[in-house]
C-alpha cells in the first residue's frame, strides 16, 4: 500500500490517553493523578485515570441529571439503544478481543468468546426493555371498584462495583441490566483491567446512548466505593466487584453496605465468589433495580 | 358491660347530638397477664421481667405482658427452626394452605371479639378495628392460604422456590392485628416458620391471634410470639439463626436494621415512614376529595405510615377546599374508641402524643397557621385534635417530616408539573393521592410520582391482591399480592 510505503515500516503507533467517562465526556480524573496498568504479564499497558473521591461526585451528579429524560424515554426506545450498543460493540471485536486477552491472560480464543458473550448480552438484555414490566406487573384483582395494577419503575442511580476479574464480559452483565429498565448508573471499572472498560465506554459515547446514563470511572475501588456508598443521590449499590471470601474483603463490603444503610440503598450484595458469568441470567440484575409502583384508578359511571 | 369512662366527647359537634353508643367490652376476655408464645405454648419469660399494656383512651391497665430477653428470643428462634426443619418446610403446600385458610375462617368467627380487643388496647376507632383491621387480616390470610400450593407460579423464571427459614418480624402499633397478618400469611404461605415481636403498647391481638393458631392445631412452633420492647426486637433482628427480617416501622429503626443485617446472608424487607402528597387538581370531585383528604390524613389518628401528610391544592380551588375541609372537620367526633360513633379514637401513647405536640409547635414557630376545630378533649388518656396547618412551605419540618399523627400541612400549587415537583420532593416515596375527574391527568401523575403507592380519588386503601412498599427511605420490598410472596422465597 502507498501509505505504507510512505511512513515505512517503523511507524510509532498513536497511543490512546485512558480516560474516565462522565456526563458523555472523556475527563481526566479532576485530581491530576494516574496509574499504571500492567497487562497479565507484568508489561505496562497504560496509564489509566485515577479516579478520585470528586471523581465519584461528579458522576453521580450527571448521572441524577440523565435520570429523568433515560427513565421517561419508551422502553422500545430504550431497547433500541441498548441493542445499537451491541452493533457498535461487534464493530470493535477485534480490538477488544486483544485488550481483553492482554488483560486477562487468556488465549485469544477466549477472549474471542468472552467478546462475543457480551455482544449478546447486551442484545438479551436490549429485548428484555419493553417486556420485564409485563413478567413482573400486572393487574390486582383488588375487592372493590378499582382498577389496580403495579408496575416495575427504575430505581433511580445505581452504583456498581464492576467485576475485578471479567473485564468486558463482566462489566456489561452488570451494566446492561441496571440502564435497560430506566436507571442510569456509575460503574467503577475492574481497578487492574481497566482497558476494556474505557473502549466499552467508546462505544456507549458513539451508541445514541445519552451522556450521564453510564459514567464510568477507573481506579482503585479504595478511592471511589465508599463514597459512592454512602451517597446521599444515590439509590442503589451493586457490590459484586467486592466478591471474594477472605476477611478483609468480606469487612470491606460489609462497611460498605452499612455506609449504603444511611438512605436506605437497595444493596446487590456482594457473592462469595466471582459470578461465572458465561452463565444464562435470570431476571435478578433487572429486578434488583426496579421499584414496583402500584396504582389504584378509580372505577365509575 | 364495662364502660370506658371518657365519655363521647364530639357528641355536640356538627350541630348534631349523638347519644354514645358504646360497644360491649364484656366480648373479650383480657386475662391479668400473659407469658411469651413459643413452641406452641405461652411460658413465662426467663427471667421473670414484664411489662403493663394500658388503654390509651383511660391510661387504665389492661395486663401484664411478659418482656423477653435474648434468652427467650434465642427459645423462641430454636422452636421455629426445628418447626421449620421438621415439619413446616416438608409439608405439602396444599397441607398448609389449609391451616392458613383454618385462620382465616377463625379470625372472621372471632372478629368482634378481635376489633374490641384492637381498640382497647391500641384506642383506634371500632369502626375502624371493626370495618378495616379486623377484615382486612382475614382476607389477608384467605389470600395468602391460596397460595401455599402455588408458589413455582409465583416468581417468574424461579421454578423451584424455597422458603427461607426461620423469619424474624417486628411490627408497629399502628395496625397491630393487620401488620400481623401481612406478616405471617405470606411467611407461613411460603413455608417459612416465623417469631414475630408486636409493638410493646399493643400487645394483646397478637396474644390472643397466639390462641387462635391454637385452635387451628397449627404445628407447635411455626408461629412464635414473643413481647417486648426495642431490646427484644434487637435480640430477634441480630439473632444469628434468622434467615428472614421484615420490620415495619420508623425510617430511623430501619436504617439501624438495615446497618445491622449489613454482611449478613439475611433477605430484609422494611416498610417505614412516609410523607405522602395528596393532590387536588382544580378538576377534582370536590365533594369525594374533602372525604378523601380527610381519610388520608384523621384515618386512625393518622398513625399512618401511607398517611395523605401533605395536602397539595391547585391555587384556583385552594380557598373552596380548605373552607369545606375545615367545616368537615366541625363534624369529626373524637372519643372513647369503643363508641361506634367515633371518629378520631385515642393516640396511642403518651410518648407519640409528645411527639405531635412538639412538631405542631414547631409547625407554629416556624410560622404556619395552626386551626382545629373547637373539641373537648378526654381529661384521662392521650388526645390531640384534628389539626391543620395552612400558609406551610416545603422547607417547614411539619411540611418534611412523619408526625404521625391528626395533623395535615396544606401547600398549593399553580400546574400539575409543580404538583409532581413537589410531591416528590421529599426523602420518603411511599404513597401518594391523586384528585381529578380527568383519567389521562390521573395516570400522567400517577407516572411521575415516585411513591410505591398511588391512590387515585381515593386514599388509604388496602388489599391483599395488591402490592404495597415504598421507593427511597420509605423502605424496600412489597407486602400484598403476588409481589408479597418473593419477600419470603429463595428465588
Amino acid at each position: 500500500m502507498p501509505s505504507e510505503r510512505l511512513l515505512g515500516p517503523s511507524r510509532l503507533d498513536v497511543r490512546k490517553t485512558y480516560k474516565l467517562y462522565v456526563g458523555g465526556a472523556f475527563p481526566r480524573s479532576e485530581s491530576g493523578r494516574s496509574y499504571v496498568v500492567e497487562d497479565s504479564a507484568g508489561r505496562f499497558l497504560a496509564n489509566a485515570a485515577h479516579a478520585s473521591r470528586k471523581d465519584a461526585r461528579d458522576a453521580v451528579q450527571a448521572a441524577r441529571k440523565a435520570f429523568g429524560g433515560w427513565s421517561t424515554r419508551t422502553p422500545y426506545n430504550r431497547g433500541q439503544v441498548v441493542y445499537r450498543v451491541a452493533e457498535v460493540l461487534e464493530g470493535r471485536r477485534s480490538q477488544l478481543v486483544e485488550e481483553v486477552r492482554s488483560a486477562e491472560g487468556t488465549s485469544r480464543r477466549t477472549a474471542e468468546t468472552a467478546v462475543d458473550a457480551a455482544v449478546d448480552r447486551l442484545v438479551w438484555y436490549a429485548g428484555w426493555a419493553d417486556k420485564v414490566a409485563q413478567v413482573v406487573g400486572g393487574t390486582n384483582p383488588v375487592a372493590a371498584p378499582y382498577f389496580d395494577f403495579s408496575l416495575p419503575e427504575p430505581t433511580g442511580v445505581v452504583a456498581v462495583l464492576a467485576p475485578p476479574e471479567s473485564s468486558l464480559l463482566g462489566l456489561v452483565s452488570v451494566v446492561a441490566p441496571v440502564i435497560v429498565t430506566g436507571n442510569t448508573v456509575v460503574v467503577a471499572a475492574s481497578h487492574r483491567r481497566p482497558v476494556p472498560a474505557v473502549t466499552l465506554a467508546e462505544v456507549l459515547a458513539t451508541s445514541d446512548v445519552p451522556g450521564g446514563v453510564v459514567n464510568l470511572l477507573t481506579g482503585p475501588l479504595v478511592d471511589t466505593a465508599a463514597t459512592l456508598a454512602s451517597h446521599m443521590d444515590v439509590n442503589a449499590l451493586d457490590l459484586t466487584g467486592a466478591a471474594g471470601d477472605a476477611p478483609e474483603q468480606r469487612a470491606f463490603a460489609t462497611e460498605l453496605e452499612q455506609f449504603a444503610a444511611e438512605n436506605l440503598k437497595r444493596v446487590l450484595r456482594a457473592p462469595e465468589q466471582e459470578p461465572d458469568w458465561t452463565a444464562e441470567p435470570g431476571l435478578e440484575r433487572l429486578t434488583a433495580f426496579l421499584e414496583t409502583k402500584t396504582v389504584w384508578h378509580p372505577i365509575g359511571s | 358491660m364495662a364502660e370506658v369512662s371518657t365519655g363521647s366527647t364530639g357528641s355536640t359537634s356538627g350541630g348534631f347530638e349523638y347519644a354514645p353508643a358504646p360497644e360491649s367490652r364484656a366480648v373479650v376476655d383480657i386475662k391479668s397477664s400473659y407469658g411469651l408464645f413459643i413452641g406452641g405454648e405461652f411460658v413465662d419469660p426467663r427471667d421473670g421481667r414484664s411489662f403493663k399494656t394500658i388503654s390509651p383512651a383511660t391510661e387504665e391497665v389492661l395486663a401484664e405482658v411478659g418482656d423477653a430477653s435474648a434468652e427467650d428470643v434465642d427459645l423462641a428462634v430454636q422452636a421455629a427452626r426445628r418447626a421449620h426443619t421438621r415439619v413446616w418446610a416438608t409439608m405439602p403446600g396444599r397441607e398448609r394452605a389449609k391451616y392458613l385458610f383454618r385462620i382465616a375462617r377463625i379470625l372472621q368467627e372471632r372478629s368482634r371479639e378481635l376489633a374490641v380487643l384492637e381498640s382497647l388496647d391500641n384506642g383506634k376507632p371500632i369502626k375502624e378495628s371493626r370495618d378495616v383491621d379486623v377484615p382486612l387480616a382475614a382476607q389477608w390470610f384467605f389470600y395468602y392460604a391460596g397460595w401455599a400450593d402455588k408458589l413455582e407460579y409465583a416468581v417468574p423464571g424461579t421454578v423451584a422456590p424455597a422458603p427461607l427459614g426461620v423469619a424474624g418480624q417486628v411490627i408497629p402499633w399502628n395496625f397491630p392485628l393487620l401488620m400481623l397478618a401481612w406478616k405471617i400469611a405470606p411467611a407461613l404461605a411460603c413455608g417459612n416458620t416465623v417469631v414475630l415481636k408486636p409493638a410493646e403498647t399493643t400487645p394483646l391481638s397478637a396474644l390472643l391471634f397466639a390462641e387462635i393458631c391454637q385452635q387451628a392445631e397449627l404445628p407447635a412452633g411455626v408461629v412464635n410470639i414473643v413481647t417486648g420492647a426495642g431490646d427484644t426486637g434487637r435480640a430477634l433482628v441480630e439473632h444469628d439463626d434468622v434467615d428472614k427480617v421484615a420490620f415495619t416501622g420508623s425510617t430511623e429503626v430501619g436504617r439501624s436494621i438495615a446497618r445491622a443485617v449489613a454482611g449478613t446472608r439475611k433477605k430484609v424487607t422494611l416498610e417505614l415512614g412516609g410523607k405522602a402528597a395528596n393532590i387536588v387538581f382544580d378538576d377534582a370531585p370536590l365533594d369525594e376529595a374533602i372525604e378523601g383528604i380527610v381519610n388520608g390524613i384523621f384515618f386512625n389518628q393518622g398513625h399512618v405510615c401511607c398517611a395523605g401528610s401533605r395536602l397539595l391544592v391547585q391555587e384556583s380551588v385552594a380557598e373552596e377546599v380548605l373552607e369545606r375541609l375545615k367545616r368537615r372537620m366541625t363534624t369529626l367526633r373524637v372519643g372513647d374508641p369503643l363508641d361506634k360513633n367515633t371518629d378520631i379514637g385515642a393516640i396511642n401513647s403518651a410518648t407519640q402524643l409528645a411527639k405531635i405536640r412538639e412538631l405542631s409547635e414547631v409547625g407554629e414557630r416556624e410560622g404556619a397557621g395552626r386551626w382545629s376545630p373547637p373539641c373537648d378533649l378526654p381529661s384521662h388518656g392521650f388526645w390531640f385534635p384534628p389539626t391543620v396547618f395552612t400558609g406551610v412551605s416545603q422547607a417547614h419540618r411539619i411540611a418534611r417530616e412523619e408526625i404521625f399523627g391528626p395533623v395535615l400541612s396544606v401547600l398549593t400549587f399553580r400546574t400539575p408539573d409543580e404538583a409532581v415537583e413537589k410531591a416528590n420532593n421529599t426523602p420518603f416515596g411511599l404513597s401518594a393521592g391523586v384528585w381529578s375527574e380527568k383519567g389521562s391527568r390521573i395516570l400522567w401523575a400517577a407516572g411521575r410520582l415516585r411513591a410505591g403507592v398511588v391512590w387515585a380519588n381515593t386514599f388509604n386503601k388496602f388489599d391483599p391482591a395488591s402490592p404495597f412498599g415504598g421507593y427511597q427511605e420509605s423502605g424496600y420490598g412489597r407486602e400484598g399480592g403476588r409481589h408479597g410472596l418473593e419477600a419470603y422465597l429463595a428465588v
